[in-house]
């Protein structure tokens, strides 16, 4: 049996449950995903200023807080953390291990995943009408190849204990170590959609064990303060039991199972990875035990050939400022504050486009589905401005700071912020024109 | 005779998305509620209810053992995360969106 665990499903996700997990989890494999499109794109962005930045800003917490454990245990570390600057990743692991006295830690690098130079400006970009990267007019901040198990799994075959990657699909960093361990053919492509589908649940972390999940008095979840990571046990034929730490808060249930089988999935019988295109149409999940529910019958046909390709752009500023109103009329008087920001915004041409105006606690979220609470004692103000001008975005700020003493009576709480902004798209690229390479470091 | 109610009564639902386009699982949480929600709430419902959110097509995959259905919502996000200058700009809250809508259920079922 393969015990893999999940000790990050985005960025910004929590570290002491992943420390416990090193600890307690009897662990083969800790993966760490921390790579949405957009933070790629961002770390594009901090790379080119400053050449040692670029990978996950929590990578330091995160391997200082694992790394003891997981030597004493015998857990090796898969994760995408490199984003943009794999490298450098790999320099700060390295260091930190050596600080940590954990000489001779063997530290992989999987590089090949920026394909910037690859990509003409008449690339087409397939999630926008077919238009090219010229087309959309904007720099380009820089593109990466979803990269798959063969890009992985040399790094493993290597002997490395953490294996860094940058971009690659999310099943992959799961699907990578079972492929290594029980040495299934790269095309058999059922197997590679079982594996596949292993992965999907668990690279979101706490998504499958009680995270994104709770609704008081539909759907509890026992203390969800301590939400524990999700571990999986993956048997030889690709069928897994996905399960956590009995001391951990949270739960694995039929129902959180299912929720996460569809997370962000389309076509469940057509689920396209480097790998595989997996088939989920047909998986059964079963509770077996407490917080343990088996998951069965996935299966997959041969892979595509090409690799999605993120690309992304400048896109300029992206602010947003508020003020509160609240107790009785306060939706009245937001009302009015949001009509006379409007008018005085309007005065500027260039923030006349691409603006929007919320009154949080009556209609925002759900605004443009026509939903509408009809009064609240208590409701923000919200501007929302996306421009390649950052004065614009700053004169924005000040106007909606300015209604603290020129709005409506009773208006408090400013903030405002403005931060870059980027958009991606994507592409897609043959993937033997994606040549992938594994570096190996000890510390 | 029958009753309408809320579909967040019978069923829970997880929103993902994509570029932009949303996808929303739904599934019931009594799988006797499959049927009927199986049958009204389709593809054409979801996206007749909310017009100016849903601007593309709406396909609805099931998976009957699972007793699930998948809403896969193209630009539907007011433009994605890149470029939604909505606060929920990944639309994480679409799935309650879809919860807010009603299923008739017969006046004989068990109670909530």
């Amino acid at each position: 049996m393969l015990r893999l665990g999940c000790g990050a499903g985005f960025s910004s996700d929590r570290l002491e449950p992943a420390i416990d997990l090193a600890e307690k989890g009897k662990l083969d494999y800790l993966v760490f995903e921390t790579c949405a499109e957009r933070t790629l794109a961002f770390a594009h962005r901090d790379r080119k200023l400053d050449p040692k930045r670029g990978y996950n800003p929590l990578l330091p917490q995160r391997m200082r807080g694992v790394l003891p454990a997981a030597r004493r245990n015998g857990t090796r570390i898969v994760t995408n953390m490199g984003v943009a600057n794999v490298p450098a990743a790999v320099a700060t692991t390295i260091a930190i291990a050596r600080e940590l006295g954990l000489k001779g830690l063997k530290v992989a690098a999987v590089l090949g995943d920026d394909v910037t130079d690859e990509l003409g400006p008449d690339t087409p970009l397939f999630d926008h009408h077919g238009r090219t990267i010229r087309e959309v007019g904007l720099p380009l901040v820089g593109a990466n190849a979803y990269l798959g198990i063969d890009a992985i799994l040399p790094a493993l075959e290597a002997g490395a204990d953490v294996v860094i990657t940058g971009r690659v699909a999310d099943p992959s960093l799961f699907l990578a170590p079972i492929v290594h361990r029980y040495g299934w053919r790269r095309d058999d492509w059922p197997a590679l959609g079982r594996g596949t589908v292993v992965g999907h649940l668990m690279e979101c972390g706490m998504q499958i064990t009680g995270g994104y999940f709770a609704d008081p008095g539909f759907k509890d979840v026992p203390r969800l303060a301590d939400c524990g990571y999700p571990i999986a046990e993956v048997a030889e034929d690709g069928s897994a039991t996905i399960t956590k730490l009995a001391d951990a808060g949270g739960l694995v249930s039929a129902r959180t199972v299912k929720e996460q089988l569809l997370y962000e999935v389309h076509d469940p019988a057509r689920y396209l990875t480097p790998d595989v295109t997996a088939d989920f149409s047909r998986v059964e999940v079963r509770e077996t035990g407490r917080d343990r529910v088996e998951v069965r019958k996935a299966t997959g046909t041969e892979r595509p050939p090409t690799l999605k390709v993120t690309v992304g752009f400048d896109r300029g500023y992206f602010a947003e400022a508020g003020v509160s109103y609240a107790g009785p009329n306060a939706t009245a008087r937001a009302r009015l504050a949001a009509a006379i920001l409007a008018e005085r915004l309007d005065r500027h041409p260039e923030i006349r486009a691409e603006r929007r105006i919320d009154l949080i606690g009556i209609n925002s979220l759900h605004a443009t589905a026509g939903a509408s609470a009809p009064e609240s004692e208590d409701v923000r103000v919200r501007v929302a401005l996306r421009t390649a001008d950052r004065s614009a975005a700053e004169t924005m700020l000040w106007e909606v700071e300015a209604l603290l003493c020129c709005g409506p009576a009773g208006g408090g709480g400013f903030r405002g912020q403005i931060t870059p902004s980027v958009v991606t798209h994507s592409a897609l690229i043959p993937r033997e024109r994606v040549r992938t390479s594994v570096e190996l470091m000890v510390a | 005779m029958s009753r309408k109610v809320k579909l967040h009564r019978i069923a829970h639902a997880r929103a993902g998305d994509k570029g932009n386009t949303s996808n929303v699982s739904v599934w019931v949480y009594d799988p006797g509620d499959y049927p009927l929600v199986k049958a009204q709430l389709t593809a054409e419902r979801v996206k007749a209810a909310f017009p100016a959110l849903i601007r593309g097509p709406v396909r609805r995959y099931e998976l009957d053992q699972l007793h699930g259905l998948n809403f896969v919502m193209e630009d539907a996000l007011e433009g994605g995360v890149n470029t939604s200058l909505g606060l929920d700009s990944h639309g994480k809250s679409w799935s309650y969106l879809l919860l807010g809508l009603e299923i008739d259920v017969p006046e004989n079922r068990r109670p909530d």
